[in-house]
């Protein structure tokens, strides 16, 4: 029996072992090899930091980076605030069939594939979409209005996409705050901003920080979002990721770049559960 | 503000407002997707210039329709058979897991949880390039060696599908692993007094209970698969997957096909959601 269950085991742990060596953990080291390596003669590398260097020195990638990274903070609280009172409605005003049914709804976009979202947003905001020809028609714009091609657009975009993500958690977690303790909250002679505040949000904490943490992982590492929508000034960090390895084919910078990315994203994340007490298996399993 | 606490009348009307508001604004830009894959013209934008079906079974220039378009025909097939690859390696590795983390109790578990988890939380384009780039040294370094020159590791179809694998394997274990918990386990047990070995009670007993999950997570996994853009954009080889030929459209500037394939889409996702939720009923 004992080494029976030595057998399962085993046997059970070579196809993880493998999947997370083979393809998480190596090529993360490799990646990270790859971006400490200075190309200094044809097929002749030394190890240095001068990708990182570059990265520092060179403004428009530092700029790029904190951009995103800003940005994607901001995508994230905007997220949040958007879906905190319709996953509040969802879990505890709506009652039976529409419940379930607002919550369906909610998840409708996620079954469709980012691109067509963003095609979506392309056909509303642009110069001839909708959003521009309804103002004309309302006589608030005198001609063809460009909504595309700014930070704005990447924001809307950005938020849309990841709206999910966020309303799921929150749901989850205020469904499971019984009604009594909010009454309960108003008979201590609580209002509805204090029974929010003390009540409310608290309960709701670990499906705040699991939904923020995954909007702004989406955010930050999302690609079709900002080159779609985004115009000429708004590039993303991944944008430059992408063009450091498909078009100028310098591995090297590109895997560095990559790096920083994992590195801030890792960062955030890490900080947001250490802020708030939560551990990586109780928000994402 | 729950129903049992009265509110001011205003309140409570502007706070359904503000819901339905949200709604529109989820619902909208899927909404003008699919009715402008039916206008007559050559940009999916308005004029409205009257209905057709042409951009779906339109088989002249300058109207082809999809059913008639080569290339997008083969990226669905491509997408199609990289999405059943991926569903089928992830629920797999993911049923192991859900028993590996179930049934044992061994060093480093706590760990090797954590560790499973990561691929979450790793963005899907540096997911991409750390496979591109392990995959390729692993290429090189075989030429180098032995003159042996290894097609699957260069950008294509087998990057694509070991990349979406990497991520949408921790989703599957996720979803399997919740049911596993809920597996009443003196079932098993009461099998395994009837005469059955431990694998016999395995495959009768506790496999049946895990098949809505399976499905559940099949579906789960042939869609992340079929939408993935990020892994893919980075690991693609020459056959296009449906999301990147799609992309490479767009950035050429659209006509009303691309309305017309995503609508199918659409189509297509609602029709899986309700299989699987019609099977998570079931079990």
């Amino acid at each position: 029996m004992r080494s029976e269950a030595k057998l399962g085991l085993i046997l059970l742990l070579t196809p993880l072992l493998l999947w997370l060596s083979l393809l998480i953990f190596i090529p993360h080291v490799d990646m990270f090899l790859v971006s400490l390596r200075e190309r200094v003669g044809v097929g002749e590398y030394k190890i240095s930091l001068a990708n990182y260097l570059t990265f520092i020195n060179e403004p428009l990638y530092l700029h790029t980076f904190l951009r995103t990274a800003v940005m994607s903070i901001l995508a994230t609280m905007i997220t949040l605030l958007i879906a905190f009172p319709v996953s509040y409605y969802i879990a505890k005003i709506a009652r039976g069939r529409t419940q379930s049914a607002l919550f369906l709804l909610c998840l409708v976009p996620f079954w469709v594939s980012e691109l067509v979202r963003t095609f979506g947003w392309m056909i509303l905001l642009r110069e001839t979409g909708l959003i521009s020809n309804l103002l004309q028609f309302l006589g608030l714009a005198d001609g063809p209005v460009e909504m595309l091609y700014n930070d704005a657009a990447i924001m809307v975009g950005l938020v849309y996409t990841s709206m999910l993500f966020m309303v799921v958690p929150l749901v989850t977690t205020l469904e499971s705050l019984p009604d009594e303790v909010i009454e309960a909250g108003y008979d201590l002679g609580g209002n509805g901003l204090s029974v929010l505040r003390e009540i409310v949000i608290p309960h709701a904490a670990p499906g705040i920080v699991s939904g923020c943490i995954v909007v702004f992982m989406l955010s930050l590492g999302n690609y079709l979002t900002p080159t779609m929508l985004g115009g000429k000034d708004s590039l993303w960090f991944t944008e430059l990721i992408y063009s450091q390895f498909i078009v100028r084919f310098n591995w090297e910078l590109g895997a560095a770049f990559g790096f920083l990315l994992l590195g801030l994203s890792s960062l955030i994340v890490w900080g947001m559960l250490k802020l708030t007490g939560q551990s990586l298996e109780k928000t994402m399993g | 503000m729950i129903p049992s606490i009265p509110q001011p009348r205003i309140v409570s009307l502007a706070y359904t407002g503000y819901v339905i508001a949200f709604f529109i604004f989820l619902g909208l830009p899927l909404v003008v997707v699919a009715v402008f894959a039916f206008n007559d013209s050559q940009f999916p934008s308005l004029p409205w210039e009257g209905f057709t079906w042409n951009w779906f079974f339109g088989s002249e220039r300058p109207m082809i329709g999809v059913f008639h378009e080569r290339s997008i025909l083969r990226a669905i097939g491509t997408s199609a058979f990289v999405a059943v690859l991926v569903s089928i390696l992830s629920v797999t590795v993911g049923l192991s897991n859900a028993f590996l983390f179930n049934r044992y109790r061994f060093r480093g578990q706590g760990i090797l949880y954590i560790f499973m988890l990561l691929p979450l939380v790793v963005p899907g384009i540096v997911l991409g390039i750390s496979i591109l780039v392990f995959s390729s040294r692993v290429a090189n370094g075989m030429w180098d060696v032995a003159h042996w020159d290894i097609e699957a590791l260069r950008p294509g179809l087998t990057l694509v599908v070991l990349g979406q694998f990497s991520f949408i394997a921790t989703i599957s274990t996720l979803v399997l692993g919740a049911r596993l918990q809920k597996f009443d386990r003196s079932l098993e047990e009461a099998a395994m007094n009837l005469g059955a070995n431990r694998l016999t009670a395995v495959r009768t007993i506790t496999l049946p209970y895990l098949g809505p999950a399976m499905v559940g997570a099949f579906v789960v996994a042939f869609l992340m698969s079929f939408e993935n853009f990020n892994t893919t954009l980075m690991l693609v080889g020459s056959d296009a997957p449906l999301t990147i030929a799609m992309f490479d459209r767009l950035k050429e500037g659209s006509t009303p096909l691309l309305n017309a394939v995503s609508l199918l889409l659409m189509l297509g996702s609602s029709c899986l959601a309700l299989v699987m939720i019609a099977f998570q009923k079931r079990g």
